[in-house]
């Protein structure tokens, strides 16, 4: 059972690297319990997305 | 003979109505306006700006050079940019290959994950939602925020993560210039997030502990 901070870890490379199928159940079941880390999926999703449209904005 | 002149005289006559066409939009005048755009983007990957305004001047040069090549599907930006990331890689390239690169850097940045979750890995403060995300990105004044948060980033951190982001390059190819192990960049990456989350949330989405 993953805790938050290795969830956060975990979120942050499915960015970088494909992620096996018992990681990304690992990320839903903890998700399902933990608003805070829904928030930080969703708030680094963003991020991504921001940061790939920097370079048109500066 | 003849003909063969009278060819390669047609195909000069080409160039020269390709290039009339984006002349205009390539003449030195016109990139002086978009030189400072570019610096700001050298120096957030760079963190240098002298080395940004140099690398900047070389790709001016290059531009204007290679204007033969620039097609107006593009925006004249987009072309420029495209250039300038090609001169950053080879800045960064040289850069890779002296041995200047510490990435057991991050002590603070422990400090940072430390701080944010508790020992049992739990957030010590959970993420609160940050409201319109979407709409933010159409303000000026959000870009100004990012842009810093981004250049307060941890040097090495921050060249990950703009390597990633900013270049869209591969986490092999990120381990591969910095010389690090696959493992060590996404410790950065993900440090790089986390830093910019708590940047972001203090910042501009006004989440105050």
């Amino acid at each position: 059972m993953l805790n938050c901070k290795q969830n956060t870890e975990l979120l942050s490379q499915a960015l970088d690297r494909p992620v096996t199928f018992r990681e990304k159940v690992a990320m839903r079941f903890h998700l399902m319990m933990c608003r805070g880390c829904r928030n930080f999926e969703k708030q680094v999703a963003f991020i991504h997305k921001a940061a790939r449209e920097l370079p048109r904005k500066l | 003979m003849l003909l063969s002149t009278a060819n390669s005289h047609s195909a000069q006559l080409k160039r020269h109505k390709t290039s009339m066409n984006t002349a205009r939009a390539i003449d030195p005048d016109t990139l002086q306006t978009h030189r400072s755009h570019l610096v700001r983007y050298a120096i957030l990957q760079l963190r240098d700006p002298h080395l940004a305004e140099d690398v900047v001047q070389e790709t001016l040069v290059a531009a204007i050079e290679s204007r033969d090549k620039f097609s107006a599907q593009s925006s004249v930006r987009t072309w420029l940019v495209g250039i300038l990331k090609h001169k950053i890689m080879d800045v960064l390239r040289k850069r890779a290959r002296e041995p200047q690169l510490d990435v057991a850097e991050g002590e603070d940045e422990g400090e940072l994950i430390d701080a944010l979750f508790n020992e049992h890995g739990r957030w010590s403060s959970p993420p609160q939602t940050w409201a319109n995300p979407e709409q933010t990105m159409e303000n000026a004044h959000f870009w100004e925020v990012f842009e810093q948060c981004n250049q307060r980033m941890p040097l090495n951190t921050a060249r990950a993560f703009m390597m990633r982001e900013f270049m869209d390059m591969t986490t092999k190819e990120i381990c591969q210039e910095l010389s690090i192990s696959t493992t060590n960049c996404w410790v950065l990456l993900h440090r790089a997030r986390l830093t910019l989350r708590e940047c972001l949330d203090l910042n501009w989405f006004g989440n105050v502990r």
